[in-house]
């Protein structure tokens, strides 16, 4: 399962990309493996804000539902509008095409490196 | 986690060795999937699946007065069905609520229960239970057998090549004894898909050969996930979701499977007489999520502020793309409704059965 070293992550398997003051997120290889077939993906409005922690929106497969939790504050500056038509994006390229949203970050909060996500999954099997 | 050893079916190597994602389901490590839930329908609905079902339980009912005992078991008149013929049917309590919902096939000698795995235990102690004063004997004999399940426009085409049992000349709902590459089989012209296709009962020792001889020949293997999505699009109900101790067979939209007629008494049928005179309590409904959203097991129906009852099975369906599901409803809810999905009300729409029905030859 491939964990991009650049990039960092949560515990409740979200990716963070850092550009100056915004964070590009999705969800990790692992998530989308775990969820199987993704069909449905709820996104949230732009410029709506979320604190870290909170959930902003869904991403549904076949069989499941499952929260998207925000890895940072911040104010939503783009959502991937392209997966309402193509939620596969996130089973076919999770760490590319498959983002979600853009968020500016005004909150921080402790992530995860590659390594740590790695041990995090390790312990979870 | 001191959870109790989940049970293995006799295929449980080749759906690791085939990769699968197991889970527990109903107390058994069983595939939920093993290339993708969506691919694994597609390939039923265009060509040929393979289903490990061994999971599900064979009840046997034998002895002179086994007709008796399955009259009075399940909500079916079997009398009608002629050796060799299978029928799907209800089992009630006194309430008219479900124990479980089973196929009955007569067989020269006995009758055989096919009965969801989830309830096997509590089906062979309610069918003892109202067979005691019967000369009649109820066996379970699940663990003799294997069950599996090739289904799609390929399948009947697929197995004709591993027997020389004439498939052709068994009709819907109807066996034959025979063989498959010299394994003993019961060849049953049954599925749970909405797509033709037989159920194999197999001895456990021959499984695993018959599953790698169909899966080289090319079915694709298929898990519970799509199995799931199969049965809902073909509107058959799933214990559970749709049938339970607090819902009675004509509620779940299965009278078809109900001889409220029937001479010889069975469990459940004054309750059920009375509610059919009197008027359903609830009702099932299939419905086409009409917003965006998808619908699934337990999110509340509603119609303006008030909540009539709840979504039973709720998908995205792979083979329409559209969101359906069936509901239990109140019996006064019209064509229109909402699906609360996590506290946004979405509209709904109610459809005829089945959602998808195949195009016969």
């Amino acid at each position: 399962m491939a964990i991009p070293e650049e990039l960092q992550y949560t515990k409740t398997h979200e990716w963070v990309r850092r550009e100056d003051d915004v964070a590009t997120v999705g969800i990790t290889e692992h998530a989308q493996d775990e969820l199987g077939d993704v069909v449905f993906v709820e996104l949230p409005e732009k410029g709506a804000s979320f604190g870290a922690g909170d959930a902003f929106g869904t991403v549904e497969s076949v069989k499941a539902v499952s929260d998207l939790y925000a890895p940072v504050g911040g104010e939503v500056v783009e959502v991937n509008e392209a997966l309402n038509d193509a939620p596969e994006k996130i089973n076919e390229e999770p760490y590319g095409d498959g983002w979600i949203i853009r968020l500016r970050i005004s909150e921080e909060a402790d992530l995860l490196s590659a390594e740590e996500y790695e041990k995090v999954l390790e312990e979870d099997e | 986690m001191a959870a109790q050893a989940l049970r293995h079916t006799p295929l449980y190597e080749e759906h690791k060795a085939l990769g699968a994602r197991l889970v527990d389901f109903a107390g058994w490590e069983m595939p939920v999937q093993y290339e993708g839930i969506k691919a694994e329908h597609e390939a039923v609905r265009t060509a040929a699946g393979l289903f490990d079902v061994s999971h599900m339980g064979e009840v046997v009912i034998k002895g002179p007065q086994a007709e008796e005992a399955v009259q009075r078991l399940v909500t079916r008149d079997v009398s009608r069905l002629s050796v060799g013929q299978a029928g799907y049917a209800a089992v009630c309590y006194d309430s008219g609520g479900t124990v479980d919902d089973v196929l009955v096939y007569r067989t020269p000698d006995d009758f055989l229960i096919v009965v969801n795995a989830s309830n096997r235990e509590k089906d062979v102690a309610h069918f003892r239970e109202h067979t005691g004063d019967l000369d009649a004997e109820v066996v379970d004999e699940s663990d003799d057998w294997a069950l599996l399940a090739l289904q799609g426009p390929w399948a009947v085409e697929l197995l004709q090549l591993f027997t020389e049992t004439d498939l052709s000349s068994i009709k819907y709902y109807r066996y034959e004894v025979g063989e498959v590459e010299g394994a003993y089989a019961v060849l049953s012209r049954t599925g749970y898909t909405g797509e033709d296709g037989f159920e194999l009962f197999v001895r456990p020792n021959d499984a695993p050969r018959v599953w790698r001889l169909l899966i080289e020949a090319g079915a694709a293997p298929v898990g519970l996930g799509a199995r799931d999505t199969l049965r809902l699009e073909a509107g058959m109900c799933l214990y559970g979701n749709e049938l339970d101790a607090e819902t009675t067979p004509l509620e779940a939209g299965i009278g078809f499977a109900v001889n409220l007629d029937k001479e010889q008494e069975f469990v459940g049928q004054e309750s059920l007489r009375r509610e059919k005179e009197e008027g359903l309590k609830k009702k099932l409904v299939a419905f086409k999520v009409e917003g965006r959203g998808i619908a699934r097991h337990d999110y509340p129906v509603a119609v303006g502020s008030e909540t009539v009852g709840s979504v039973t099975s709720g998908t995205l369906s792979p083979t329409l793309g559209e969101a359906i599901g069936l509901a239990l409803v109140a019996p006064d809810v019209e064509d229109e409704f909402e699906v609360v999905i996590r506290n946004r009300p979405v509209a709904a729409r109610t459809v005829p059965l089945p959602f998808y029905k195949r195009d016969k030859k």
